[in-house]
């Protein structure tokens, strides 16, 4: 009998979706390998399907996608019981990712801003949305939308760890083979390159051992020089502070590495380290010089925790009036 | 007997990561003159102001500190050449990140500091210990865990 598997997806925008649709033909070659008994992006199975499976019944379950509501968490806990192991699949699961910024904000600013002061609403009656409403004779209820983004492994154990935004192609096919023949690593294991990118990017011949910045610039303002390693080149490339794994493909295209692999091993927070990276580099020794240099990053948190914030040391904003 | 528990005054937890060649030696310094201030400082010793990663700063704080204290030589003086201009550019990066993470500016402080220098020892351990008595405890929002979800929902 071929081993069960699931997809499955939290706060997240599709992508990872996509990341296996496009195993292109390889795809055939998972379908052979397993069976996928639940997919709501693709196929047609209910939660009841899967209630209906034994414990831990599943191979593996592939989760993408942040937690923050209630709803998100139930999945999330269902998946985990019929299990023998749980793949945080994508950088929303494995640190926060994208959505993983709203830790920036309290759930109220959010609230209000989506519901009452983004400028392309119509909503005179400033109805917000309630846990509970009652309509006529009917009862609604939503899930709880929790005040902070959590990684998965915040809210379920975590056996392995599959980043990307999206996941590599080639990384999720060796990740299913793996788990097809049974030769996974041990658990906790992220599932690509335990190096830093520039090690498998283009441009590490280009890299000056110490590559010096006098201004940092954003990738709008400078065409780059493809030839040259984005740094020297002012461009802020996380590159030396993230996993290898995805080839490096957005600094083929001249575009600065944002991250979305997250850290290597031995590193306790992304972004710390690689805004430490980043500073070691500015070309001056003179305090308001370099305090100037910083002022020329518009928004730090955006730039060292774009796919980390709620899997950082910090984990959110501080917000004033915190209760604890 | 009084009908209220007096709540004892806040005392602000700083974590200091003193260079053994300046900022430490001037500790000594004040320690062997017996200049008091302060206890509310824990220093970690280290070679090097450039030896303070930005992962120590944000583990201090996770772990209790309400301030974070950087002592290093004097710009042109450090004993590794260049470790305190590292510090330097390390710390003016990390103040706008934590300024936006909603941590006041207070709770981070680089003090060049030669070994001669005791007193500003004491006058700097001073002053951030009332400025962060003033300013009360650092309330970072717990980081949830499977176990304790209960506490992020709210």
């Amino acid at each position: 009998m071929k081993p069960k598997v699931a997809f499955y997806w939290c706060a997240s925008c599709g992508g990872c979706e996509e990341a296996v649709v496009d195993l292109a033909e390889d795809v055939l070659a998972v379908v052979e390998a397993v069976d996928i008994v639940f997919w709501p992006v693709a196929l047609d199975f209910k939660r009841e399907d899967v209630d209906a499976l034994a414990d831990g019944e599943l191979a593996a379950s592939f989760i993408n996608g942040a937690v923050r509501t209630s709803e998100q968490q139930e999945m999330a806990e269902l998946l985990r019981r019929k299990s023998a192991a749980v793949v945080a699949f994508g950088s929303c699961a494995c640190f926060g990712g994208i959505p993983g910024l709203a830790n920036l904000y309290s759930r109220e600013e959010i609230l209000e801003r989506v519901y009452l002061e983004a400028p392309s609403l119509a909503n005179d009656e400033r109805t917000m949305p309630a846990q509970d409403t009652d309509v006529q004779d009917c009862h609604l209820s939503l899930p709880e939308f929790w005040g902070s983004v959590c990684t998965l492994d915040q809210v379920i154990d975590v056996d392995y760890y599959l980043p990307g935004c999206a996941p590599p192609a080639d990384l999720i096919k060796a990740a299913v083979m793996a788990l097809v023949e049974g030769a996974l690593p041990e658990k906790g294991a992220v599932l690509a390159p335990d190096v830093a990118l520039c090690s498998e990017c283009r441009h590490v011949a280009s890299k000056p051992e110490q590559p010096l910045i006098s201004a940092f610039r954003r990738p709008h303002e400078v065409i780059a020089d493809s030839d040259l390693c984005l740094l020297a080149q002012g461009l802020i490339c996380l590159g030396p502070a993230t996993r290898a794994g995805c080839g490096a493909a957005c600094v083929s295209a001249n575009m600065p590495c944002t991250g979305c692999m997250g850290p290597m091993s031995r590193v306790l927070d992304h972004g710390a380290k690689a805004l430490s990276a980043v500073a070691s580099l500015i070309d001056s020794t003179d305090e308001g010089d370099i305090a100037a240099r910083a002022g020329e990053i518009p928004d730090p948190v955006g730039t060292f925790y774009r796919y980390g914030l709620p899997a950082s040391l910090l984990h959110r904003r501080v917000l004033p009036d915190h209760p604890n | 007997m009084p009908d209220t528990v007096a709540t004892p005054a806040f005392e602000p937890r700083i974590v200091a990561f003193f260079c053994t060649w300046c900022t430490y030696t001037a500790a000594d310094l004040a320690g062997i003159s017996r200049m008091q201030y302060a206890p509310n400082v824990r220093i970690v010793r280290l070679m090097c102001s450039g030896r303070v990663d930005p992962q120590f700063v944000l583990a201090a704080f996770r772990h209790g500190a309400d301030g974070v204290l950087i002592g290093g030589c004097h710009p042109g003086d450090c004993h590794y050449d260049q470790g305190n201009y590292n510090a330097s550019r390390r710390f003016e990066l990390l103040k706008p990140l934590l300024r936006d993470m909603g941590i006041e500016e207070q709770r981070l402080r680089l003090e060049w500091i030669s070994a001669s220098e005791g007193d500003r020892v004491q006058r700097v351990c001073n002053e951030m210990s009332e400025q962060l008595r003033r300013l009360g405890p650092l309330r970072l929002s717990p980081v949830p865990s499977p176990p304790v979800l209960a506490e992020v929902r709210s």
